[in-house]
């Protein structure tokens, strides 16, 4: 027992006696940081193959159907018997593609939604970098995903994906703005970029003292917010009802039209990376984090309570999917720029305004 | 614009900020996740089908043994896809007989005229729809098979057919 609650201190020395007091202490950090990221990235790609047969079953749910229900119990393998057949695909580079653009794409989807799990608190103390500049970091790694999809558009050399391309790229270029406003809102009131900060931020306040911890947490002064972010979440994450980035009906698959087997399934997993990414930080910014909602519940472990609060987030994802039609593109457009961005602009000048008064709940 | 119509355009404008066609639209979708599904899995369940239902051909026989079909081609003449060859023979007792007889499924558009301008009921579709082939050749089923499939169905094919009797 000891030797595992020891565990840093002994692999630290083993280290340090085998690769010599120089090289010691950065190859243990090397080696430490890995296996920890793979302690995050494996249970990160499961969540990703699972979402996928979940979003399948909830809309099939919905649409008074059972969903895949064949390969295996459940359809429980489907996940599985999906990712073995988009392995082995071929992979087909069209011959007018610019070739380096066109592989590079797909990884540069994929990198910043994955990379942007760095900085999220799973649970207290359970982060991989509990960097300040949290947030900052954040919002910049998921700007980053947009150059897969402008890449991958202009490398494919196709019209559907190009204009696929620019769709997207206009998209979230607005999108971001809002959603940007909407966690400087957040920043305020917490007055952190530090995740973890953020998180405990929302378990103080009178009704946390009372016990109701779910009545603290940001969402409901926020409100508003939350509704802009969210609702952005899903136009960054090119999702339905903003799905017009790839559109079938339009334009058949926008920037992935020209991709198949795995370098298609990379796209894929970035989009679903990106669902986790956005119904995580929907759950840190405003639904308290790892936090049990009242404390009478605060004995169920708090990696619990966060996965099982971004689970609900991201099913909504697929609730809206199931639920509205394709938004058309001008409308998306006046969304973005002439309600969403007023809005939040309006809001935190009110909530500046709050902060400054005598009711400031925040102090 | 009158006083009413302003008061009704700003009553808009607040409620599409509150969501409330979106939230209505969410609460359907909603309801609907609890509803029994009516999905029918089908090779272990199966919806019943009309006797009248149009799928694989069969050539009929007599009780006898006898085969019904008297060559007079009528059925490929009404075939609207071409889908049927005919050639005939006269047979040692005189009568008038298919030599060949073949149906290309692959043509066939299962409009069931064929069954329709038989004049001794010889030709029919089944209520059989789970048949399969590999190659595109196996789909071109000739006298033998189809003879094979009446044979096979005949109880089925008769009793498909007296219950539809009254309403032709």
């Amino acid at each position: 027992m000891e030797l595992i609650a020891n565990f840093p201190g002994w692999a630290h020395h083993l280290s340090e006696s085998v690769f010599g007091p120089e090289l010691g202490t950065p190859i243990y950090t090397l080696v430490k940081t890995l296996v920890l990221i793979i302690c995050i990235v494996v249970p990160l790609m499961l969540c990703i193959a699972y979402l996928t047969l979940w979003e399948r079953k909830l809309i099939g749910w919905m649409q008074i159907r059972l969903g895949p229900n064949r390969v295996g119990p459940l359809g429980l393998l489907q996940p599985i018997a999906d990712g073995i057949k988009l392995l082995l695909k071929e992979i087909i580079i069209p011959s007018g593609s610019n070739k380096g653009l066109f592989i590079l794409a797909p990884i540069m989807a994929l990198a910043p939604a994955l990379s942007a799990w760095a900085v999220i608190p799973f649970a207290p103390e359970v982060v991989l970098a509990d960097i300040n500049a949290g947030l900052l970091y954040l919002l910049a790694m998921t700007s980053l995903g947009v150059y897969g999809v402008i890449i991958a558009g202009w490398a494919s050399n196709s019209k559907y994906a190009f204009l696929g391309a620019m769709r997207s790229a206009a998209q979230i270029v607005a999108y971001e703005i809002a959603m940007g406003f909407a966690l400087v809102v957040v920043l305020m009131v917490s007055g952190s970029l530090n995740l973890s900060e953020i998180v405990n931020g929302q378990g103080r306040g009178a009704f946390a003292d009372m016990g109701l911890t779910f009545l603290s947490w940001n969402w409901l002064p926020l409100l508003p917010m939350l509704v802009v972010y969210f609702v952005s979440g899903v136009a960054e994450t090119n999702r339905a009802p903003f799905d017009v980035v790839e559109g079938e009906s339009e334009i058949v698959a926008g920037h992935m039209v020209e991709y198949s087997g795995m370098m298609f399934a990379l796209f894929f997993l970035a989009e679903y990376a990106n669902m986790w990414m956005i119904a995580t930080l929907t759950v840190v910014m405003f639904f308290g984090g790892w936090q049990a909602p009242v404390a009478a519940l605060s004995w169920v472990p708090s990696i619990f309570w966060f996965f099982g609060k971004a689970a609900l987030v991201v099913s909504m994802f697929l609730w809206f999917r199931a639920t509205f039609p394709r938004y058309r593109y001008d409308q998306i457009m006046r969304l973005g720029w002439k309600v969403f961005i007023p809005i939040t602009l309006i809001w935190l000048v009110v909530i500046g305004i709050w902060m400054q008064t005598p009711w400031n709940i925040w102090a | 614009m009158t006083e009413q119509a302003r008061i009704g355009r700003f009553r808009e404008f607040f409620k599409g900020f509150l969501l409330l066609e979106l939230l209505k639209g969410m609460l359907l979708t909603g309801r609907h996740l609890f509803r029994r599904s009516i999905t029918i899995q089908f090779p272990e369940e199966k919806t019943p089908i009309s006797p009248r239902f149009r799928g694989l051909h069969a050539l009929r026989r007599y009780p006898n043994g006898e085969e019904r079909c008297i060559g007079c081609k009528l059925c490929e003449a009404v075939c609207p896809a071409l889908a049927i060859t005919i050639e005939t023979a006269e047979r040692d007792d005189g009568t008038r007989r298919t030599t060949r007889y073949d149906i290309d499924l692959t043509k066939c558009i299962f409009c069931g005229f064929c069954e329709e301008s038989c004049p001794v009921d010889s030709i029919v579709e089944t209520g059989m729809f789970e048949y399969h082939g590999e190659k595109r050749g196996d789909l071109y089923y000739t006298k033998e098979m189809l003879l094979a499939v009446g044979d096979r169905y005949e109880e089925k094919i008769a009793s498909d057919r007296a219950r539809d009797s009254a309403y032709r």
